[in-house]
């Protein structure tokens, strides 16, 4: 028995028994992860630099050849009143947005968790904003916002709220306003299954215990399940903010920033210099400014992620 | 020859801040059921699984067949593992699960099948071939696995805690199963427990590992008796040894040596007063929970009364017990090691 | 004598907070059917009225004062019909078909390895590397697509729907990597380490046993990162303009406006017939969704 054991071992090691690479831990570790890093590397990365490049240059669509002008466009863009709009504007849009998203978000999420006949097609309905392509929803606010024909206008009329339109997109306020609603409209309920998630986690037990212990609706919201989701809507909102602070598509597609830069924000502003005018120097310069705010806001994740590691 | 022999190993984690293995040596014999017993985090796992190749040892060499593994593959290592989960395919069947070991040899699909018939006939599990794990029961999924296991014809087999997922009733039977299968292969066997019960009742031989190393091995027999130090003494045996101080040593004796002294006879019996506080009756053992004075320092005690001794003993009395000088075992009070008998005054 | 009074009243005090407590029961159903309901009418209006809006005639449509909600003049299918024969509708559902699907394969043919990668093979900078995976996804479209334009141009897939396949998995790599690291972890350990010990290579256990028990978490990331690649739109804007080459995201909204004419029916049945089937495989998935992202933030 120990002799067979014994010529069945050695062949084993003359024949297969070697380690091989798909053995190894370490090296399968780099080859499985090499191609997602290179892949990213190479285009997100290198398009990064190239963009910082691009804004210290005067390379435009119809001239391509790179010529060095250091903080020119910088400074044409400082000099631009529209940049300072776009600037205010960002951040008004992001910050009301924010707000009403992680708001509404968890007033939606505490619905969608809850047990109710027709859920499912509730859910469905739900979801639509989110999974359809952005532009193609925006069209559909476009027509619910017409500056004759909207639909809300032909509502509002009929209760006698008003006599003419709204002019929705036309006055710079109401404008900005319809931007937000209809941008916090489609993220909403991406908001609501990550809060949901957040809500699902939370350990069945302690609600209960708080059930038991005579802790009402409100008093098991603020004292269960609002400290054990935050961490989660905290992360969750601040890459909300992130993404928020760098859309364009509802700004372009609705205003295309108008009337007269009124909901121009820094995104939509770069895209029509550097892809629309041509100018791909300033284009790059305006996006860059996006960047600071990044990087403030990839530190406030660590930061509060680090957070809750600890306690 | 040893089929598995581990040398002066050591294994670290978190780059040397966790000792999990702390110099280990351990050959079994041929054809021995080997159990490594000791508590959670005593390294015991951990051993098993270098063994297997799944970890890679900080120091020292595993032994296979009389090979250096080192740096071999699990694959490649001739063995096979029994995990406390049992580890079941669950997208593959009974059958799938199986063979899988022989697909990875690539053996043909008659052999395959006639080798799983084999397996499975000798754990009685042929009816569940088409199952899927989730419709099993918990000792059916052990069967299961061991089978999986055996197709491979290894040299030894590995057990990680086999049947602390299986509930109560079921480990009894689960455990003579176990017992009495190793017998007809008699295949070398490492088993690694943490139960004391598994450990007597099913090992040749039981390593009682401690914080990273092996604290004593032997037969079963001989690590209840002679424990080589404290630590053996108190993890084997419910309820465990005493120990009473006595001058910078630890005087230990077994709670079933412990009996009212008229049933003690002998010349080497040494009799204490042991006053009763309190006392538990066990599947008809009667334990006694209190204080002995006169060995050492004054010390709460448990003694095992058996069925058989009908002596009647009621709370808060003082009785004459004894404990026969042979049955006494020394140990360094510092060290908690073995230590040469001394005299003991009766 | 004395304790019969005090039961009574007990019992009463019983009875009135079991009422109390049906009542509140009630009220919180109602509550919360309403909100329910409000929830999905604030949600789905607008696809409600494009669903009316695409059958109208252009007699009803553009009176200003017509019930929007209903119609005016007989409903008509011929703004739809004409989405088919005389747009390239289809040709940009068929772009985006094709698009998505490939990103997908991409993405889960890099993302799958790397998420197992950093979720099991344990090396020391798997966590680091992680994060810094995620934050990835953070570095928005509109930084990049100006010098991406650029980088496209180069590799001469300007004007081609190529170029989405090239850049779409940069956006749907990092979130299937964090996804598919959550589902792997909740993979136990055991089932690899065994296929190892029963013959098995790293690879081979990686591909027989944690592929395929990973396999449902694939299905929400592939339905994940195929619905994130529909719905992008800037570097489609920016790179793609021939009609034959667009997709859906910028097809419908660029090629069914022409200069200030809105073909508003044949627009609003696009958007109806886009949404609901991803919204509807969508829904399906929720549930894993959630728990994908829940393992991401427990066991990440």
């Amino acid at each position: 028995m120990a002799q067979a054991t014994l010529e069945r071992a050695d062949v084993e090691t003359g024949r297969r028994a070697r380690p091989r690479f798909a053995d190894r831990d370490g090296l399968l570790a780099w080859v499985f992860l090499l191609p997602s890093v290179v892949y990213i590397i190479a285009l997100v990365a290198v398009p990064f630099f190239l963009a910082i490049a691009f804004s210290f240059s005067d390379v435009t669509t119809g001239n391509p050849s790179f010529n060095w002008a250091g903080l020119r466009n910088y400074q044409r863009i400082f000099g631009d009143p529209v940049f300072w709009q776009s600037l205010k504007n960002t951040l008004v849009y992001t910050g009301i947005a924010m707000a009403l998203i992680v708001v509404l978000g968890k007033v939606l999420a505490n619905i969608l968790v809850a047990n109710f006949r027709g859920k499912w097609i509730v859910r469905f309905l739900v979801l639509l904003p989110w999974t359809t392509p952005v532009a193609l929803s925006a069209i559909a606010w476009l027509w619910l916002l017409d500056s004759i024909f909207s639909p809300i206008d032909w509502v509002l009329r009929e209760f006698g709220f008003i006599q003419g339109n709204m002019y929705w997109l036309g006055k710079p306020n109401l404008a900005m306003a319809s931007v937000i609603a209809v941008y916090t409209w489609r993220t909403l309920p991406l908001a609501a299954v990550i809060i949901m998630a957040g809500l699902v986690a939370i350990p069945k037990d302690i609600v209960e215990a708080a059930a038991v212990d005579g802790a009402g609706f409100w008093r098991r919201m603020f004292e269960v399940t609002i400290p054990f989701t935050l961490p989660v809507i905290a992360v969750a909102a601040l890459f909300g903010a992130v993404i928020t602070f760098t859309d364009m598509t509802v700004v372009y597609l609705l205003t295309g920033g108008g009337p007269t830069h009124s909901t121009q924000v820094l995104a939509s502003w770069a895209f029509i210099k550097g892809i629309e005018g041509g100018d791909l120097a300033q284009g790059a310069a305006v996006a860059l400014f996006l960047f600071p705010l990044l990087l403030a806001a990839v530190i406030a994740i660590l930061t509060a992620v680090r957070r809750m590691e600890v306690s | 020859m040893a089929i598995v022999e581990v040398r002066k190993l050591r294994k670290y984690f978190d780059a040397g801040g966790v000792h999990a293995v702390d110099g280990v040596d351990v050959a079994t014999e041929e054809g021995e059921y080997l159990v490594l017993l000791g508590p959670s985090g005593c390294g015991k796992t951990t051993l098993l699984r270098t063994i297997a190749g799944l970890e890679v040892p900080t120091e020292g060499e595993v032994l296979i067949g009389g090979h250096v593994v080192n740096g071999l593959p699990p694959r490649a290592r001739r063995i096979a593992m029994v995990f406390q989960s049992y580890a079941l395919y669950p997208h593959k069947s009974v059958l799938a699960n199986i063979v899988f070991p022989l697909k990875a040899e690539r053996i043909g699909k008659a052999e395959r099948e006639r080798k799983a018939g084999w397996a499975a006939d000798l754990l009685g599990i042929g009816h569940l071939f088409d199952r899927k794990p989730r419709q099993l029961s918990g000792g059916e999924r052990q069967r299961v696995a061991l089978a999986r296991a055996l197709v491979r014809e290894p040299s030894v087999f590995l057990l990680d805690e086999p049947l602390s997922n299986l509930d109560a009733k079921l480990r009894a039977s689960a455990r003579d199963e176990l017992k009495s299968f190793q017998q007809r292969i008699g295949t070398t066997t490492i088993y690694v427990t943490h139960d004391q019960v598994e450990a007597m009742g099913l090992g040749d031989r039981i390593a009682v590992m401690y914080e990273g190393r092996v604290r004593q091995i032997g037969k079963p027999v001989e690590v209840y008796d002679d424990p080589a130090d404290t630590f053996v003494a108190t993890f084997l045996g419910s309820p465990p040894m005493n120990l009473v101080p006595r001058d910078g040593r630890l005087i230990g004796f077994r709670p079933e040596h412990l009996l009212p002294e008229e049933i003690v006879s002998g010349d080497d019996r040494i009799t204490l007063p042991f006053h009763v506080h309190r006392l538990e009756h066990l599947s008809g053992d009667r334990h006694l929970y209190g204080v002995v004075k006169g060995l050492g320092e004054e010390t709460r005690i448990i003694a095992r009364l058996p069925a058989t001794v009908s002596v009647p003993i009621t709370p808060d009395q003082t009785y004459t017990f004894a404990v026969h000088g042979y049955h006494l075992r020394f140990f360094d009070a510092k060290s908690g090691e073995r230590t040469d008998p001394v005299r003991v005054g009766g | 004598m004395t304790a019969a009074p005090t039961t009574a009243l007990d019992e009463r005090t019983i009875a009135h907070l079991r009422r109390r407590a049906a009542r509140r029961h009630v009220a919180a159903r109602i509550g919360l059917y309403a909100a329910a309901v409000t929830a999905a009418l604030v949600c789905a209006g607008p696809f409600l009225w494009s669903g009316i809006t695409a059958f109208k005639q252009d007699t009803d449509l553009y009176q200003r004062d017509n019930n929007p909600f209903i119609y005016n003049v007989n409903p008509t299918g011929e703004h739809v019909s004409y989405l088919f024969t005389d747009t390239a509708f289809a040709t940009f559902a068929w772009n985006t078909l094709w698009v998505g699907l490939l990103v997908v394969a991409i993405t889960l043919f890099l993302g799958l390895p790397a998420a197992y990668s950093l979720a099991r093979l344990n090396r020391p900078w798997s966590g680091p590397l992680g994060i810094a995976i995620f934050f990835v996804y953070l570095v928005p479209p509109t930084l990049l697509f100006i010098s991406l334009s650029r980088v496209v141009g180069v590799l001469g897939l300007q004007d081609s729907t190529w170029s989405l396949v090239l850049i779409y998995p940069t956006i749907t790599i990092p979130v299937s990597v964090w996804l598919l690291i959550g589902f792997l972890k909740a993979i136990p350990k055991d089932i690899e380490e065994q296929a190892m010990v029963d013959g098995y290579s790293r690879l081979g256990a990686f591909v027989r046993t944690v592929v395929p028990l990973v396999f449902p978490g694939v299905v929400a990331v592939v339905v994940f990162a195929f619905t994130l690649a529909a719905s992008e739109f800037i570097y489609a804007l920016a790179f793609v303009s021939p009609t034959s080459e667009k997709v859906i995201s910028t097809g419908v909204p660029t090629e069914l406006v022409r200069g200030d004419v809105f073909f508003w029916q044949s627009l609003q049945a696009s958007t109806v017939l886009v949404a609901v089937p991803i919204a509807f495989v969508f829904n399906l998935f929720l549930e894993r969704f959630i728990a994908g992202f829940t393992m991401g933030a427990v066991k990440g």
